[in-house]
């Protein structure tokens, strides 16, 4: 909403200065976003006579004109309006001024061979009208020389203010005014609302039929209008405010709007057929609205249309058929109540806003009617003419008057601040509430945000100040501040520390992507109404393919080695699954002079993130199974899933299938990983005292064993069939070679195993060692594996 | 000079003139070895007398721990002499690169979290989470959203076609929250929470990304009012931005689910040419930044949530941790955030062990 100065004082009678003023519209939370001041653009234009004027010698539609603008030397200017002539005073934009309308800076120039010194300006170049006909023509005595802003009356600054939507009442003049007058800027002058005395009946009937979406249908008639240009003074109030003049009728409603937030139509009675009603629509009728657009409507929406047609969508815009024009003589003046919600709804379904819409949806003063139509009215026939006729009412605004008892002492129990009855009683009277002795209450009827106590609390604050709102420490609990983190908060914390340290990078990617990625993952369980592209539609199953288009950005980008993880969350349909991701691409390692040719990531690696994170999760990875996995992802020979018991499983792991690097448009290697953070089971707390430290007293001894096994064999089944030969005496078993080749068949390999055996209160005799060593030995070839000879 | 003395400067000479290790076990061995010839002296004492060998004893014990002396002395110089010779031949290039280990970085957003949570654990606040997947409920509803209000529009929402078991609208929350509410609903008051994390708007431009990160705040207790909000939030921006000389403009604004509602300006200036929170607001290129939105809670959530607004009252806050981040860190665009380029996130990462404490500082 903007507001210039002189408007403003129109209602506000003040001595405050712009800053003052700018500095308490934001303090009492109409934030001001701007302040412009329109004459500045106009700089280097000014006042200037045609002395003479003369045709081009190369081109027909110019002239050659001598101008005087005020400095006695007479300036040659070419020019191609044709209404340039001699004796005509305009507006000159002299070297060096730059153009309103599309920035351009003048210079002297020459124009078909002959020197041109500046310009003679039409409205549109200095965006003060429509019009490009030709040159402005201003009276003849005019000030030659002044500069136009400042003859006009431009100097007149603009202040931009953010209306927040409760404050429908400072959709207009008036109600900012208002809200100044009450934080102390001066004081509100009366509206004056004229009686109109007319005695003709009105020429046709009105009537609402839809008393749900337009309760109130006020209207008048005045005859014998001329519907020219509006005035200077309006047409300039207008375009400070960004409002471009039409006609003088049509000028008059939007005054009416932006002066005192009372939105207005006007019809032109040849055009109407019969009465008006505010009826709804009937499913399909369509109108063609004055934006030049035709809208299709259905039967939530109200309109006010006569025997024929739809003429108005009510309250958002009128409709192209019967707005008003140059040859309208007879019009009726519409000054309705729309309901918030209908408007609201009507809007959102056609997708149409307008300055009406804006105000009737926040919901006009539905007190001020008959007084709107009034004022309209005596604007109508002040400035076009014509004869008033009786004004007709059909149906009831929506009045119903809000009271309520308030407490002074709620200002400091809610805000905190202590302000007197008596300061706070002014407050609200100046805001035009009423207040009786026992502190009942009245709202103005304008404020229909305000319905409870914490509102009128909001009020008294806003206009005394936040800022005198004392800072005031929240209680504090003894002692050391609590921890609150909850286990899964705290097993994502050390998760992300956790991967970050092992060299992984953190990305956040976006929850959504598009179906045909989702497809390649599972298949999305949430899929947009309304997405903002095609890639965007549809809920990651997974946290790969965010992954794994970064991924792709940074291997476009030159990065030989990628390592992303993300944590966040998979949105399934039973719920949404804490889940971190993460995505091995390129070399595991660069070429390097100790290590030789680069190598690129394996399945592995990707094991070895996932079970590193896995324990510094604090789960027991020691007592996991490696098994197949399930997702059709997974390149199929080189995957597992990791699991405690056969359905818990924790994280999905191997090489990304070939094919689906090719969906992706990603190079390989790319080996990657889900860890299920909500699969993890939650760490017993068992206070924070460890056991006993009891190392073993004597020497664990290691023994090595070589066994030949079909290729075939899991390592992991001979590793934990060699563990489980004898629970007491072996604590580890660990695989440090794999061989095959020479002396073994095509399809076997030597596993090396190195056993670590802890002997109890007595060291191994021979014969225990042995005994161990063939338990070992059989449990290996239980499991398919049997000694190397 | 007697035979042994003889002798000993002999062998003596010997011992030290031996070039290498092998000559010198060979004087050893000819010397103290079996049948060498100081063994073969020792062994002469058997057969004397005790006054005899009283009287040569001691010449052949002191022969014998001389010549062992000498060899032991330079077997010492010898193996000297090898290692220093050896050491000499094991040069290494010290100036050879080696290989780096390649460094992990935590986001900005994860880190600026762990900041907000170890702040407001001091003050009391628990961190919260909730659904991204909402229904309109809870997003809109609850909060005094009208059913008409604009932020319900397709424009500004994104919907999925689907309900929940009550029928109401799924959603993509737009904002933190609803999180307010399942607290509220969840647990009894008092309450004081934090609840980051994404949020979604269908927004996309320069500052603005359809998805997003949002911190809400929220404290329900008896007697709670504006100045405990006012000294909440100037007590986190000071420990976030950990400077003494940040000033607040609280603002009047409108929420619907909140009233009074406050926006929030904080004053900034410009150091080294770059704008930093803190500072005079007044002063050269000062000015005010909105950083966040807050207020009374309003008694119609209150009573949504099924408490007593009588007797329970309280505020939240709510703001963008991604602008958080950019305005602490430094960041002047938000897009990179979500990109996943490496060089952004090693760029304004932080390392593993950047934790933020109270005790080594909440930045990093």
């Amino acid at each position: 909403m903007k507001v210039s100065l002189s408007w403003l004082k129109d209602h506000l009678e003040t001595e405050a200065s712009l800053d003052q003023i700018v500095d308490a519209l934001t303090r009492i939370g109409l934030e001001v976003e701007g302040v412009e001041d329109p004459s500045a653009k106009l700089g280097g234009f000014r006042i200037a006579r045609i002395l003479t004027a003369a045709p081009h010698p190369q081109a027909d539609k110019l002239q050659v004109l001598t101008v005087d603008s005020g400095d006695g030397t007479p300036l040659q200017v070419v020019c191609g309006a044709p209404n340039a002539r001699a004796g005509l005073v305009g507006i000159f934009g002299q070297p060096g001024a730059i153009v309103p309308s599309n920035g351009m800076e003048l210079r002297v120039a020459a124009i078909r061979g002959v020197e041109s010194n500046g310009m003679m300006c039409s409205l549109r170049e200095l965006e003060l009208g429509e019009s490009h006909d030709g040159i402005v023509e201003l009276p003849a005595d005019a000030p030659i020389g002044t500069l136009y802003a400042e003859h006009a009356g431009l100097a007149d600054p603009v202040v931009d203010v953010a209306i927040t939507p409760n404050r429908q009442d400072c959709m207009g003049v008036r109600g900012i005014a208002r809200d100044l007058a009450a934080a102390g800027l001066g004081k509100l002058k009366p509206l004056d609302v004229p009686a109109i005395k007319a005695k003709t009946p009105a020429p046709l009937g009105i009537a609402t039929l839809d008393p749900e979406g337009c309760p109130a249908f006020f209207a008048r008639a005045v005859l014998g209008v001329t519907n020219g240009a509006s005035p200077d003074w309006m047409q300039r109030r207008l375009l400070s405010v960004g409002q471009r003049p039409i006609s003088a009728l049509v000028d008059i409603t939007n005054y009416v709007m932006f002066d005192l937030g009372r939105p207005l139509h006007v019809y032109d009675l040849a055009k109407l057929t019969g009465g008006l009603v505010a009826r709804k629509a009937t499913a399909g009728e369509s109108v063609l609205a004055l934006n030049g657009k035709s809208y299709t409507l259905d039967e939530t929406m109200t309109v006010i249309a006569d025997d024929v047609h739809v003429h108005d969508i009510g309250g958002i815009m009128g409709g192209e058929h019967s707005g008003a024009s140059e040859a309208t003589t007879d019009v009726l003046i519409e000054c309705a109540y729309f309901t918030p919600e209908a408007i609201a709804r009507t809007g959102g379904k056609l997708g149409l806003t307008s300055d009406a819409r804006a105000r009737f949806e926040r919901g006009v003063d539905p007190a001020f009617l008959a007084d709107g139509l009034a004022i309209a009215t005596r604007l109508v026939t002040e400035i076009c003419g014509g004869k008033p006729t009786q004004a007709i009412e059909a149906g009831e605004p929506p009045l119903g008057r809000h009271t309520f008892r308030y407490d002074p002492a709620a200002t400091q129990r809610i805000a905190g601040i202590e302000v007197p009855a008596d300061r706070q009683r002014a407050i609200l009277q100046s805001l035009g509430f009423g207040i009786d002795g026992s502190w009942t209450l009245s709202v103005p009827s304008w404020r229909r945000d305000v319905d409870g106590v914490a509102d009128i609390v909001e009020e008294i604050v806003r206009i005394e100040g936040l800022d005198s709102v004392p800072s005031v420490a929240l209680p504090r609990a003894d002692g050391v501040a609590r921890p609150t983190a909850t286990p899964e908060q705290k097993l994502e914390r050390a998760m992300r520390r956790a991967a970050a340290a092992r060299g992984l990078d953190e990305a956040i990617t976006w929850s959504f992507l598009s179906e045909a990625d989702a497809d390649a993952f599972g298949g999305a369980a949430w899929t947009l109404a309304n997405p903002i592209s095609a890639d965007m539609k549809a809920m990651r199953p997974s946290m790969l393919p965010g992954l794994a288009a970064a991924a792709r950005r940074n291997r476009a980008r030159g990065a030989s080695s990628v390592r992303l993880f993300e944590i966040g969350r998979r949105y399934l349909k039973d719920g949404e699954r804490p889940t971190l991701g993460l995505l091995l691409v390129g070399d595991r390692a660069a070429r390097d002079w100790r290590s030789g040719k680069a190598t690129g990531f394996d399945a592995l690696d990707a094991k070895a993130e996932v079970v590193a994170l896995l324990t510094a999760a604090g789960a027991p990875a020691d007592r996991l199974q490696v098994m197949e996995a399930t997702a059709p992802i997974w390149h199929p020979g080189r995957s597992a899933s990791l699991r405690l018991g056969p359905k818990t499983i924790l994280a999905e792991l191997g090489e990304l299938h070939p094919s689906l690097l090719k969906t992706l448009d990603l190079d390989g290697p790319a080996v990657a990983a889900e860890i299920y953070l909500d699969a993890i089971p939650a760490r017993r707390e068992s206070g924070r005292m460890r056991p006993a430290f009891a190392p073993p007293a004597l020497q664990a001894v290691t023994r090595d064993f070589a066994f030949v096994a079909p290729r075939t064999l899991p390592a992991d089944s001979l590793l934990r069939a060699i563990r489980g030969a004898d629970k007491a005496a072996i604590v580890d078993v660990a695989l440090f070679d794999i061989f095959g080749g020479a002396g073994l068949a095509e399809d076997e390999a030597s596993l090396a195993v190195a056993v670590t055996l802890q002997p109890g209160e007595k060291s191994f005799t021979d014969a225990e060692l042995q005994a161990i060593s063939a338990k070992i030995v059989a449990a290996a070839a239980k499991a398919g594996a049997k000694l190397r000879g | 000079m007697t035979d042994t003395e003889t002798q000993q400067a002999e062998l003596v000479g010997a011992i030290a003139a031996a070039p290498d290790a092998e000559s010198l076990e060979a004087i050893r061995i000819s010397a103290l070895g079996k049948s060498g010839s100081i063994t073969a002296l020792l062994k002469t004492l058997g057969a004397m007398s005790p006054e005899e060998r009283q009287e040569k004893a001691p010449a052949i014990q002191s022969l014998r721990t001389a010549v062992a002396d000498a060899i032991a002395a330079r077997k010492a110089a010898l193996d000297g002499a090898a290692l220093d010779a050896r050491l000499a031949s094991e040069r290494l290039d010290m100036t050879l690169p080696v290989a780096a280990t390649p460094q992990g970085s935590i986001h900005p957003v994860s880190q600026v979290m762990d900041e907000l949570a170890e702040i407001f654990a001091d003050l009391g606040f628990a961190v919260a989470t909730g659904p991204e997947i909402e229904d309109d409920w809870h997003n809109f509803t609850a909060l005094n959203i009208p059913e008409t209000h604009p932020a319900r529009a397709m424009h500004d929402t994104f919907y999925f076609p689907d309900v929940d078991a009550e029928d109401r609208k799924m959603l993509l929350r737009t904002h933190t929250s609803p999180v307010q509410i399942r607290a509220m609903t969840q647990t009894p008051p008092p309450i004081r929470i934090i609840a980051p994390g994404r949020v979604y708007r269908s927004d996309s431009d320069a500052t603005h990304t359809p998805m997003f990160h949002q911190v809400e705040g929220l404290v329900i207790d008896r007697g709670i009012h504006l100045g405990h909000l006012r000294w909440t939030l100037e007590t986190f921006l000071k420990a976030f931005f950990e400077r003494d000389d940040i000033v607040l403009r609280l603002r009047p604004s409108y929420f619907p689910f909140t009233e009074p509602s406050v926006e929030v300006d904080v004053g900034y200036s410009v150091e080294k040419g770059r704008r930093v929170i803190g500072g005079d607001p007044t002063g050269p290129n000062g000015g005010w930044m909105e950083v966040l939105g807050s207020g009374m809670v309003h008694s119609k959530v209150i009573t949504a949530v099924g408490l007593d607004p009588a007797e329970w009252q309280g505020f939240a806050f709510g703001c963008g941790i991604d602008r958080l981040a950019m305005l602490k860190y430094g960041m002047d665009d938000l897009r990179p955030f979500f990109d996943g380029d490496l060089r952004w996130l090693r760029h304004y990462g932080f390392r593993a062990l950047d934790i933020p404490t109270l005790s080594a500082g909440v930045g990093a």
